[in-house]
C-alpha cells in the first residue's frame, strides 16, 4: 500500500505542497525585514484565536485567522510608532497570546489544554476536502498578493525610509505583509502546528541563503526547499509512524545543515579561484 | 523657474527634544546646495524632513509646491540615505538594489521595461560597479555599498537628488568619480541637496551652503571659501578675539560655532 491509496494522505500531500510554497515565500520578505520571529509571534496569538473558537463554538481556523491578523496589525503598529523595537513588540505578543489561549481554553466547558494539542503541534492528516479548498484558496491569494506587490514589498523590507521617499504607501504595505503573514501562519498551522509554524517561514529561507546571491533566487529556492521539507516530512512520518509536524521541521533543519556545508565549500572554492 | 524644496519655519521635535528649530529653506531648480554642520547638528533630520520622511512638529514644507502627503510625482526625487551598509536580512544583488530605484516610475503589476533595464545599466556604469552587478551587496566594501546607494538614486532618473553624506567612506578616486557624475547632472539642470563633512572634489560644484548648528540655520549663502578641515564646523579652531562676523570676513557660522 502506498500513501496515495489513502484519501486523507492525498489531501495531506496537497496541503503540504501549498504550505511548503507559501510559508517560505512570505518568510523571505519577513527575514528581509529582519522580523524573522514575526511568525512565532503571530503563531502564539493565533492560539488565543483557536481557544476563542472553542469557547464560542465557531471554527477555530476562522477565529485564528481573525485574531492572528489583529495581532499582526498590532505588532506592525507598535513597531511603526518606533518607541518599541520590533522584537520587543513581538515578545509582548508571544506571552499575551499563549497565556490568553491557555486561560480561554480553561474557561471553556468540556475542553482542556489537550484540545489545543493538534493546533500546537499540527495534524495535517486531519485535513478534509473542505479544509483543502480553504487552504488552497488562501495559499493562492497569498502568492498572488506577493506577485502583485512584490517589487514594492522588496523596497519596503530593504529600507523603509527609501520606500517612503519613493512615495510608496508604506503604512499600507506594512499592514499588508503583516496580514499576509498571519494568513500564512494559520494555513501552515494545520501542517506543523503553531509552535513550529515559523520554522517553515524561516528555515527554508536561511537554507537557500547559503547558496544564493540574489533576492529572487533566494525566494524561489526557499520555496523548493519548503516543498521538499513538507512533502518529504509528511511522507517519511507516515512510513516511520512519527509525528508529521516535527518530522517536517527536523527535515528542514537537516537541509539547512547540509546547505551550510555546501555553501561554505562553494564559497571557499570560489575565493580560492579568484586569489589563485 | 520652479522651486524644488520649500521649508518654512520647519521644526522637528523627537521625544520632547527640539532637533530642528524654525528652519526656512528654499531650494530652486538647478541649485546645488551643501548642508554642513557638526555631528548631531540636525543635517540628516533636515533633509529627511524636506522629503517628508521625518514629519515636522511645526512649520511646513513643500516638494515642488505640494506638501509631502499630497505629493504624487515621487519619481522626481532621488534619495541617498545615510547608511553604514545596505540592509536587509536576505541576500540581494547589486543589480537588484539599484533596480529598486526605479520603483517610483513603475506601475504595480507591470513587468520591468527595457527603459528600466537601460537606466540600471547606465547607473551601474556611472558609479563603476558594472562588474559587480551580480554580486550580493553584502559582499561589497562600505564605500562600494555607498556607491550602490548612489546608483539606486541615479537609476530613478529624478529631477532632484538628496544625498546624505554620499562621500562618507568613499576613497579619493571614487569621490572624483562622484564629482564628475554630479557635475554631469548639474549640467543637465538637476537639483542637488547634499550633506557633507568634507566637500573635497565636490567643492567647485556647490552653488550655496547651508550650515546648521544645534538645529538652527546659522549660515545660508556662498559656500565657505576655505572648505577643508580648517573651516568646517566642529573643527576646534579658536578665534578668541574675532570681531563682528561681517567685518572679519569669516562666515558667521564659524563664530556661532565658537560661541556654542
Ligand atoms: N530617531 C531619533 N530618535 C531620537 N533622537 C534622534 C533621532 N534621530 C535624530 N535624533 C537626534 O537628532 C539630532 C540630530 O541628528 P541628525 O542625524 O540629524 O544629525 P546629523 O547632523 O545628520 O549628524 P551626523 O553628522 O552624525 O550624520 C541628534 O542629536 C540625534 O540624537
Ligand atoms: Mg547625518
Amino acid at each position: 500500500m502506498t500513501i496515495f491509496d489513502l484519501d486523507f494522505m492525498r489531501y495531506a500531500l496537497v496541503a503540504a505542497v501549498m504550505v511548503g510554497l507559501t510559508a517560505p515565500a512570505v518568510g523571505t520578505f519577513i527575514v528581509q525585514r529582519r522580523l524573522a520571529l514575526l511568525g512565532d509571534g503571530i503563531g502564539h496569538v493565533a492560539l488565543t484565536g483557536v481557544a476563542l473558537g472553542f469557547l464560542t463554538g465557531t471554527a477555530p481556523v476562522a477565529t485564528a485567522v481573525v485574531v492572528a491578523a489583529l495581532g499582526a496589525v498590532a505588532i506592525e503598529m507598535v513597531r511603526a510608532r518606533g518607541k518599541t523595537s520590533g522584537d520587543v513588540a513581538l515578545a509582548l505578543l508571544f506571552y499575551g497570546g499563549l497565556a490568553g489561549g491557555v486561560m480561554i481554553i480553561y474557561l471553556t466547558p468540556g475542553e482542556s489544554t489537550a484540545s489545543l494539542n493538534s493546533y500546537l503541534f499540527g495534524a495535517i492528516t486531519s485535513v478534509d476536502a473542505t479544509d483543502l479548498w480553504v487552504i488552497a484558496g488562501l495559499a493562492v491569494a497569498v502568492l498572488a498578493l506577493l506577485a502583485v506587490f512584490g517589487r514594492e514589498l522588496f523596497v519596503l523590507c530593504q529600507d523603509e525610509e527609501v520606500a517612503r521617499a519613493s512615495g510608496l504607501p508604506v503604512r499600507f504595505l506594512g499592514l499588508l505583509i503583516a496580514v499576509i503573514a498571519s494568513v500564512t501562519v494559520v494555513v501552515a498551522m494545520r501542517a506543523v502546528g503553531l509552535l513550529l509554524v515559523s520554522a517553515l517561514m524561516v528555515v527554508p529561507v536561511a537554507t537557500s541563503q547559503q547558496l544564493t546571491r540574489s533576492f529572487r533566487t533566494t525566494m524561489a529556492l526557499s520555496m523548493v526547499f519548503g516543498v521538499l521539507a513538507t512533502v518529504g516530512g509528511l511522507t517519511s512520518s507516515f512510513y516511520l509512524d512519527v509525528p508529521s509536524g516535527a518530522t517536517i521541521v527536523l527535515l528542514a533543519l537537516a537541509g539547512f545543515a547540509v546547505a551550510l556545508g555546501i555553501g561554505r565549500f562553494v564559497r571557499r572554492s570560489r575565493t580560492g579561484e579568484s586569489t589563485a | 523657474m520652479s522651486t524644488a524644496f520649500d521649508m518654512t519655519a520647519g521644526q522637528v521635535t523627537i521625544d520632547g527634544r527640539k532637533i530642528l528649530r524654525g528652519i526656512d529653506l528654499t531650494v530652486d531648480d538647478g541649485e546645488v546646495v551643501a548642508v554642513l554642520g557638526a555631528n548631531g547638528s540636525g543635517k540628516s533630520t533636515l533633509v529627511r524632513s524636506l522629503l517628508g520622511v521625518q514629519p515636522l512638529s511645526g512649520g511646513s514644507t513643500l516638494l515642488y509646491g505640494r506638501p509631502p502627503a499630497r505629493f504624487r510625482e515621487w519619481w522626481r526625487i532621488g534619495y541617498v540615505p545615510q547608511r553604514l551598509s545596505v540592509g536587509g536580512g536576505v541576500p540581494a544583488t547589486v543589480r537588484e538594489v539599484v533596480a529598486s530605484g526605479r520603483i517610483a516610475r513603475q506601475r504595480r503589476g507591470r513587468f520591468t521595461s527595457s527603459a528600466d533595464r537601460q537606466a540600471v545599466v547606465a547607473a551601474l556604469n556611472e558609479v563603476g560597479l558594472s562588474d559587480r552587478a551580480g554580486d550580493p551587496v553584502s559582499s561589497l566594501s562600505g564605500g562600494q555599498q555607498q556607491r550602490v546607494l548612489i546608483a539606486r538614486a541615479l537609476a530613478g532618473e529624478p529631477d532632484a537628488f538628496v544625498l546624505d553624506e554620499p562621500t562618507a567612506g568613499v576613497d579619493a578616486g571614487s569621490q572624483k568619480m562622484l564629482a564628475e557624475t554630479l557635475s554631469g547632472l548639474v549640467g543637465r539642470g538637476k537639483t542637488v541637496v547634499l550633506v557633507a563633512h568634507e566637500l573635497g572634489p565636490l567643492e567647485p560644484l556647490i552653488s550655496r551652503a547651508v550650515v546648521l548648528n544645534q538645529g538652527c540655520k546659522v549660515h545660508d549663502g556662498a559656500p565657505p571659501t576655505a572648505v577643508g578641515a580648517h573651516a568646517l564646523p566642529g573643527h576646534d579652531h579658536v578665534h578668541p578675539h574675532e570681531p563682528e562676523p561681517a567685518e572679519s570676513g569669516l562666515p558667521s557660522w564659524v563664530l556661532a560655532q565658537e560661541k556654542a
